[in-house]
């Protein structure tokens, strides 16, 4: 996408976003808060796998942890205080992704890819056989969260918390990619042995950047736990880390507007098919293939698509 | 003489069976050049990675200004002011010019994470990278990706990165291989001038240039030292000239 496109792009989505409420239903303000929830979600990844270069299959562990950050703060019937379950959510998605970061990033390539599985079953089985977590059934959250006049169980409020919340991942991504922490990032994954041979302590790096990762994780788990009301074992497994991986691929890698299109695409994708069959996996399987062969940059870069056609002519 | 900035004490290096380095000890005092030459196979980059933390040593200890360097880790000894320059050109292929020299300079004017302030932001880094640059004669292409590249021009975006960590110690392996003729005598010129302010361990093929702008020269064979000493020393010693130089000729 063009550097002049991108801001007005990115303008007119933010209006598009807070004008919804105005024209849309109960089922379109839904799914577009569905469709925030994965964006952030996928953002935290895309930080990891775009930018680091490191492929997590167990990002889903910490979207579990803050949504079941958020049962583990409710009262049996109430509504949890917004303000204090909130930052608890996402400081425990946080910290385990600081213990699970210092035993993972001791490996790379495929083998981060296996461990980092690993990590996420283990919590996904805990959770499972663990009956202060619900047990494999899960469990109910009856009520949003709410502090004081801000109650996430009340009109719009919900919705544009949420876009509060994406617009400021996206802001802390944006500027953090910016510094001199985000370009040591691209330089690891360009080459990490250089990178330390140049004198950047580059375990410290990944450590943080998968800290970072992990809270933003924890954040779209908590509002995932607010919007259903529900928690279960999947929010660990790997299915769903698989699912926001492959968001950050279609929307192409190392582009936080891609998380976010890539996002967009596999929600409603999701949704309408759903709608059309039950057997809605196929033709979203064909959809995937298609878009990756015939766009590699992702969803960002639909000039792709033209270059290819041409090309195809031209052999 | 004054005190050696870095120095190696009986370091070596096995390779399975194989003793790539055996039993070598050498000083690099401030402000000079002390050149590594010898045969293919001779252990020269594998001294050079024993220095700069790229492998352990087997036996042996290297020194930092006096002080004995634990653990060899690349990115510490990288920290302490000791820069490397790779025999086979290892830079970011992706990134511009600009933004590989830009890096280097991050690693040594930041040494701790900045999350917030936009990079381009720290005007003493980007000058930095510049200077480096400028030196290397690089500058030219400094918007350019890396990839794109000539052979010659990598080989001097690898000594720009060296020089924009701003070190006190530059290892330079084989800095003139692969330019032509006119860039590589523009460089070697660049090295004894950079000489005058840093300590330098040169490996280099290039016998002219060694003997004209090394202060001593070690003379490496089958991964020990055969001879070291004063470049003329070294010149009539009949030991080398049998084993090395007797060759060339």
């Amino acid at each position: 996408m063009s550097a002049r496109l991108r801001p007005a792009l990115l303008g007119l989505g933010l209006i598009v976003l807070l004008a919804l409420p105005l024209v849309a239903g109960k089922f379109g303000l839904d799914l577009a808060s569905r469709i925030m929830i994965m964006a952030i979600f996928a953002m935290s990844l895309d930080l990891l796998v775009g930018y680091a270069g490191m492929v997590s299959l167990g990002h889903a562990a910490f979207f579990g942890i803050g949504a079941y950050g958020l049962y583990l703060l409710s009262p049996a019937y109430g509504a949890a205080n917004l303000f204090l379950s909130l930052p608890a959510s996402v400081a425990a998605s946080a910290i385990a992704a600081f213990v699970v970061g210092l035993l993972v990033l001791r490996s790379s390539g495929v083998y981060f890819i296996m461990v980092t599985l690993a990590f996420g079953e283990m919590f996904y089985y805990y959770a499972t056989g663990a009956r202060w977590l619900g047990g494999s059934d899960g469990a109910y959250i009856y009520q949003r969260p709410a502090a004081g006049p801000v109650d996430l169980g009340q009109g719009h409020t919900f919705y544009y918390l949420l876009l509060i919340a994406l617009a400021a991942s996206y802001a802390l991504l944006h500027v953090i990619l910016r510094a001199p922490f985000g370009h040591a990032l691209r330089g690891i994954r360009g080459n990490e042995h250089r990178m330390r041979s140049l004198g950047f302590a580059t375990p410290r790096y990944r450590l943080l950047a998968f800290v970072i990762a992990g809270a933003l994780a924890g954040l779209a788990g908590y509002f995932d736990a607010a919007q259903f009301g529900v928690v279960n074992p999947e929010l660990f497994g790997w299915r769903l880390s698989g699912g926001v991986l492959m968001m950050v691929i279609l929307g192409g890698m190392g582009t936080l507007d891609g998380a976010i299109m890539g996002a967009a695409a596999l929600v409603l994708l999701e949704n309408f098919l759903g709608d059309l069959t039950t057997h809605w996996l196929l033709p979203m399987g064909l959809f995937i293939v298609a878009a990756v062969l015939l766009l590699p940059q992702g969803l960002t870069d639909p000039a792709a698509l033209w270059r290819a056609v041409r090309e195809r002519r031209h052999v | 003489m004054s005190e050696p900035i870095l120095r190696a004490e009986r370091l070596g290096r096995n390779f399975g069976g194989l003793a790539a380095v055996r039993d070598v000890s050498l000083d690099l005092p401030p402000n000079q050049i002390h050149a590594v030459i010898g045969p293919n196979g001779a252990g020269k980059t594998t001294l050079i990675n024993l220095l700069s933390g790229d492998l352990s040593p087997t036996t042996g200890r290297v020194f930092f200004r006096g002080v004995e360097i634990e653990g060899h880790a690349l990115d510490r000894i990288a920290r302490l002011g000791v820069a490397r320059a790779y025999q086979r050109t290892n830079i970011f292929a992706g990134f511009s010019v600009f933004e590989n020299c830009r890096l280097a300079a991050q690693a040594r004017r930041l040494p701790g994470m900045r999350l917030f302030r936009p990079a381009l932001a720290y005007r003493d880094i980007n000058d930095a990278a510049d200077r480096a640059m400028a030196l290397a004669g690089i500058e030219p292409r400094a918007a350019s990706r890396a990839a794109d590249l000539s052979h010659g021009e990598q080989r001097q975006l690898e000594l720009a990165m060296a020089l924009a960590t701003e070190p006190q110690v530059l290892l330079l392996d084989e800095p003139l291989a692969g330019m032509g003729p006119e860039e590589a005598s523009r460089i070697a010129a660049l090295i004894a001038r950079l000489g005058a302010d840093h300590a330098i361990l040169l490996v280099e093929h290039d016998m002219d240039a060694v003997f004209n702008i090394a202060a001593t020269v070690t003379v490496m064979v089958d991964g020990a030292v055969l001879a070291s000493g004063a470049p003329e020393a070294i010149r009539a010693d009949r030991a080398v000239q049998a084993a090395y130089l007797g060759e060339a000729a």
